[in-house]
């Protein structure tokens, strides 16, 4: 079970207080009609199942009910980093986990 | 009964230096296979059916062979029992090793059919042992495939393990919560110690011990701690720790699983002392659910069995487990001993055996050559030691009877002389001791091999965790206890930032240890016999799988290379095991057999649980009414008075029909439906969720997640939403209230509630934070009640300040003002197709309301109505129950909604998109249309499946199902609704509904509204 910190409380919560909403990043196409339907599907159904590092959309379901995103190994579920949606985290201020980035690839 | 009946043969006199840690005064009789025996209070089961000469505890799992006590502890594979007092306390598979002895305690072993010692399966054991290799169930009772079920009875009945209780467990469980800063797992010297550092520096500290008093090993060791023995010292630390308030200690908690993020799962048997008398205020067992900042692992190692010629003969034991039941039970579990041992550590069993008064044959060294030490030791108590030899073989069945021993070479890989016997009854063997890394696999570390130590240690982890003592491999005390200080240090520095351990005045220092020399120990696992393992006696790995060192080499050359595959094929460390002896050795022989190194090999991966755990454990106080927290409307109790039947809708009670004296539910539904069309009926709604949106962008917001249009919905006004995916497909649909021109009431599905909610927050979050819009739930701030009925305006009249009035009052419009002198808002929405006015009034109000109502309905025959009623009224109507007559796979075209679809929206709107996708646009697809049966008596079944032609060869083309189907009290029909190919434009058509008893129903495929079509009674 996760210890989760969310940005919004400002607190690490334990999982049940959270929903995972999948890959993070996401954005939905400016013109949805201009998409082909292959592009639209990519959009719809196409995730990433990366072997390490993984940038996750998570809401504080049972909380504060914001959305945020978390950096997250899935091979050891560390979480290197929650932040905000809108924002970024880096990877390279995380040394340690370009290593996983090369196991993922 | 005389006493005598009852000798402990086997337990030590009380004035024998090794009394034990058990109280003589207190004697307790128990039962074990039929038979009454006697012993004290402070025995495991195991010690006491060991001090009254028990040497058969069951049989084993596959040859059905006698099986005897291994070990002492929670490594033991055989004596795995029945345990309980009466039916309802029984627990299968519980370790003898680990059930403290009670009066009145009733066990029996779980395998062995029709007894323990005399066995039927034992043939197939001895006649067909040979052919039994591994997967011999999958090779031999593959075929034919429909048997499986058969042979499956048979072979279980032959080897089971154990049964679940009949009765209803009458016991208590419960779940605790904690937070620590240093969580240290194992209380031997490293665990000692780490707690008190961590105790000292100011911590909130958590000691958990599987054991029933802490000191782990020293429990039954020599070991001298500041010139005194160690128990001694045990207690001044536990005394210490006491004393802390922020310090939890926890004997008989096993920590069964180490979780992500430092999240530690412990397991806590407070009463398996107390048999069926445990206090009313006291629970069984409790799990704790522990996150610390820091775990130090504390778990220490586990000794090995060697692996040898029929090396599972009752009377063939750990070395440690004998020093264990001699010095902590009193007990000497045979008469004559011949010791193994591939190490220093073994020795010290003989001598207590001998110390203990019986008969030391031989120490048998597989090393060429002795520690000087102990040499000496064992020469002033006139014990042989045979030096570069092993034993190879064992003689006897139900007991030992000789050793077959025999000079090995250097590497322990094959025999160099001729075999000798040495006669005597039990055979202890020590081939080193692996740390318990179990636990640090949980979060899938891999364990790295040490070479130097013949064993596995934790591998490296990200997290907050230290490794201190033997599961580190550093096994001597004084390692264990600086171990412990360092891991406590860091972990506490980590935990309490700022805080330097070792600066602290308090800070503890490394006590003065005395501990007999040890050298270098043997990598020896499988010993050699004369014969290759295929030829040899069984050399049993893993004892309560039956996995021998031929078997795994069968495996091997069968193809299973890797490990794990290895593992599943042979079960090797499977079920409650958890390859606890056998992993090590079983690793080792492959990766000899496949001649590469054990880190070549690798291990296997340990998962939890570490021990087994009870389902009381884990659902706490989660059971019964308990189980899922349940969700009451505010006429809850109304209901209840009133007789009404309930359905689960979510955790909602919704009254699903109020059945009135010996009235069927068909009757009941008759007379709740046939009430509500001619005069008046009350439907509690208060489950639908209630989502209360705001601000200025709060209509575009609807516009974009709603298919339908919201740009001219006036205050005053309602209107239906249908809410798609962005696949296309309906999600939810409801009524919306605009209560002003910036604030709406959306309703959704009583299920949907909080999934909607989410989606409404996610896009506003995550795509269109510009919008200045929110929403709050308020499902449960309002009791709404919905009257409808012909009679509905002429009883709410009376109740309402509301100018009820057609042409004041409109259909799909709301208004506020008091029903039954509460302020209320009223709508004039209907999921019956009659008139009818949804009451909302807030919730604290809504009994009273409900009960205003129903003073003044009785002349208007006001009848409440359930659910079922509900469903049947909106079909007679043709609408539909997302999640009923949709499945996620329909679109609004699919049901004939494409009116809700304003496609000339210029956002393009959630599903638009997807709607239009290619598949979604052919023609063919399952649209939802009526289904008049020809013989209107007939109810389809919701499911049944639609041909067109009934006459076809199985398998028949299924063009659609049943998705709604009831029988209508005002037609006198049956109605339904299904989803059929094409069906829209195939009105009038017949399709068949094939029956499984044979028969074929036959149906026409017509509109979904069946009652009142022209929408005249609910505008009325």
């Amino acid at each position: 079970m996760f210890l989760i910190y969310c940005p919004h409380c400002e607190e690490h919560r334990e999982e049940p207080e959270f929903h995972a909403s999948g890959e993070a990043h996401l954005a939905r196409p400016e013109d949805p009609e201009a998409c082909t339907d292959e592009q639209w599907g990519e959009y719809l159904y196409f995730r990433k199942n990366p072997r390490g590092l993984h940038r996750e959309l998570w809401v504080h379901s049972a909380g504060c009910r914001k959305f945020f995103n978390i950096l997250r190994n899935t091979q050891t579920y560390q979480i290197h980093g929650s932040y905000k949606v809108g924002e970024w985290l880096d990877v390279e201020a995380h040394p340690e986990q370009e290593k996983d980035e090369v196991i993922s690839s | 009964m005389s006493n005598a009946r009852f000798k402990q043969r086997n337990r030590l006199a009380s004035n024998s230096q090794f009394s034990g840690r058990i109280d003589r005064s207190r004697e307790l009789t128990f039962r074990f296979n039929g038979k009454y025996y006697k012993g004290y209070e402070g025995d495991t089961l195991a010690s006491a059916l060991l001090a009254n000469g028990v040497d058969i505890v069951g049989r084993s799992f596959k040859y059905s062979r006698p099986r005897g006590i291994l070990a002492a502890d929670v490594s033991e594979p055989n004596a795995i029992l029945q345990v309980g007092s009466d039916e309802a306390n029984q627990v299968p598979n519980v370790r003898a090793t680990e059930q403290p002895l009670y009066d009145g305690l009733i066990s029996s072993s779980v395998n062995g059919w029709p007894s323990a010692n005399v066995d039927v399966m034992s043939l197939v054991g001895k006649l067909g042992g040979d052919a039994m290799g591994p997967g011999f169930y999958y090779k031999t009772f593959m075929y034919p495939a429909s048997m499986w079920e058969t042979y499956e009875k048979v072979i279980r009945k032959a080897a089971g393990l154990g049964r679940a209780p009949t009765l209803p467990d009458p016991d208590k469980y419960d779940h605790m919560h904690h937070h620590a800063d240093v969580c240290v797992v194992g209380a031997g010297p490293a665990g000692l110690m780490a707690a008190l550092t961590a105790a000292r520096a100011g911590a909130r500290v958590i000691l958990a011990d599987e054991q029933s008093e802490f000191g782990g090993a020293m429990l039954y060791g020599t070991e001298i701690i500041d010139g005194k023995p160690a128990l001694e010292w045990v207690l001044d630390v536990v005394n210490e720790l006491r004393d802390y308030p922020d310090v939890l200690m926890m004997n008989n908690a096993i920590v069964n699983g180490l979780h992500d993020h430092n999240f530690l799962t412990i397991n806590e048997r407070r009463c398996h002392h107390l048999g069926n008398a445990i206090p009313a205020d006291q629970t069984r067992e409790r799990m704790h659910h522990v996150r610390a900042h820091s775990v130090v692992m504390a778990t220490g190692a586990q000794e090995r069995p060697l692996v040898f010629g029929n090396n599972d003969v009752p009377g063939c034991m750990l070395a440690s487990a004998l020093s264990h039941y001699i010095r902590r039970y009193g007990v000497v579990p045979g008469d004559s001993l011949v010791l193994m041992t591939s190490n220093d550590t073994g020795y010290q069993s003989a001598f207590d055996w001998h110390d203990a008064g019986r008969s030391v044959v031989a120490i048998v060294d597989t090393r060429q050559e002795a520690h000087a030490h102990w040499l000496e030791e064992a020469k002033s108590r006139g014990i042989q030691v045979i030096t570069g030899s092993a034993v190879i073989d064992v003689k006897g069945s139900k007991r030992v009877r000789a050793a077959v021993i025999s000079s090995i070479n250097t590497d322990g890989t094959f025999v160099t002389g001729a075999t000798s016997e040495l006669d005597c009854d039990t055979i202890a063997s020590s081939g080193g001791w692996s740390p318990i890394v179990h636990l640090s696999c949980h979060t899938g570390a891999k364990p790295v091999w040490r070479d130097d130590i013949n064993g596995f240690v934790p591998g490296e982890s990200y997290e907050n965790r230290w490794y201190a003592g033997s599961v580190a491999g550093n096994h001597s005390l004084t390692e264990c206890l600086s171990d412990g200080i360092q891991a406590a240090q860091q972990a506490v520095e980590v935990a309490l930032a700022g805080v330097e351990v070792a600066q602290l005045a308090a800070a503890p220092t490394v006590p003065a240890a005395e501990q007999a020399p040890t050298g270098q120990s043997m990598a020896i696992y499988l010993v050699p016999h004369t014969k290759a393992p295929s030829r040899a006696p069984k050399q049993f790995v893993d004892m309560q799988n039956d996995v021998t060192a031929a078997g795994l080499q069968m495996a091997t050359r069968e193809g299973f290379e890797s490990i794990e595959h290895v593992k599943r094929y042979t079960a090797m460390g499977f079920g409650t095991d958890q390859g606890k002896t056998g992993n090590i050795n079983g690793m080792a022989i492959v990766a000899d057999t496949l001649q590469q190194t054990i880190p070549e090999t690798g291990t296997t991966m340990f998962r939890p649980n570490y021990t087994p755990v009870t389902f009381g454990a884990i659902s706490g106080s989660h059971v019964g009414h308990l189980f899922d927290p349940k969700r009451f409307t505010p006429m809850h109790a109304w209901h209840l008075e009133h007789g009404a039947e309930f359905e689960n809708v979510g955790q909602w009670k919704r009254p699903w029909y109020y059945p009135r004296g010996s009235e069927t539910m068909d009757e009941a539904l008759h007379r709740e439906c046939m009430a509500m069309r001619k005069h008046v009926g009350i439907l509690d709604a208060s489950t639908l969720g209630k989502i209360d949106i705001q601000g200025k962008d709060a209509r575009e917001f609807l516009g974009r997640v709603y298919t339908n249009a919201w740009e001219k919905l006036a205050p005053g006004k309602c209107r239906y939403g249908l809410m798609c995916g962005e696949d296309g497909m309906i999600m939810d649909d409801g009524v919306t209230t605009c209560l002003a021109d910036n604030h709406f009431l959306m309703t959704t599905t009583t299920g949907g509630a909080a999934s909607v909610l989410e989606w409404l927050e996610i896009y506003h979050q995550t795509e269109w934070p510009e919008m200045e819009v929110y929403f709050n739930s308020v499902t449960d701030h309002w009791a709404t009640m919905a009257i409808a009925g012909p009679k509905a305006r002429a009883l709410l009249t009376e109740l309402t300040d509301i100018n009820l009035d057609n042409d004041q009052f409109g259909f799909m419009e709301w208004r506020e003002g008091k029903v039954a002198g509460v302020p209320a808002r009223v709508c004039r929405i209907s999921f019956t197709g009659d008139l009818s006015f949804e009451i909302n009034v807030p919730a604290h109000f809504g009994m009273h309301v409900w009960e205003a109502l129903f003073n003044r309905g009785k002349k208007h025959n006001l009848t409440p109505y359930g659910t079922e009623t509900m469903h049947i009224l909106r079909a007679e109507k043709g609408f539909v129950i997302v999640g009923q007559d949709t499945d996620g796979s329909v679109t609004p075209a699919d049901i004939n909604h494409s009116w809700a679809v304003a496609n000339k929206k210029p956002f393009s709107f959630l599903g638009k998109r997807g709607m239009n996708r290619e598949d979604c646009l052919r023609p063919n697809r399952k649209q939802l249309v009526g289904l008049r049966t020809v013989n209107p008596a007939v109810v389809l079944q919701e499911g049944a499946q639609a041909v067109r032609d009934p006459r076809q060869e199985i398998p028949m083309t299924m063009v659609g199902h049943v998705t709604s189907s009831y029988f209508s009290p005002i037609l006198g029909r049956s109605i339904a609704m299904g989803v059929i190919r094409g069906g829209i434009d195939r009105m009038g058509e017949k399709v068949y509904f094939p029956m499984a008893n044979g028969d074929v129903i036959e149906a026409e495929i017509c509109s979904t509204v069946w009652f009142d079509p022209d929408g005249h009674r609910q505008k009325a």
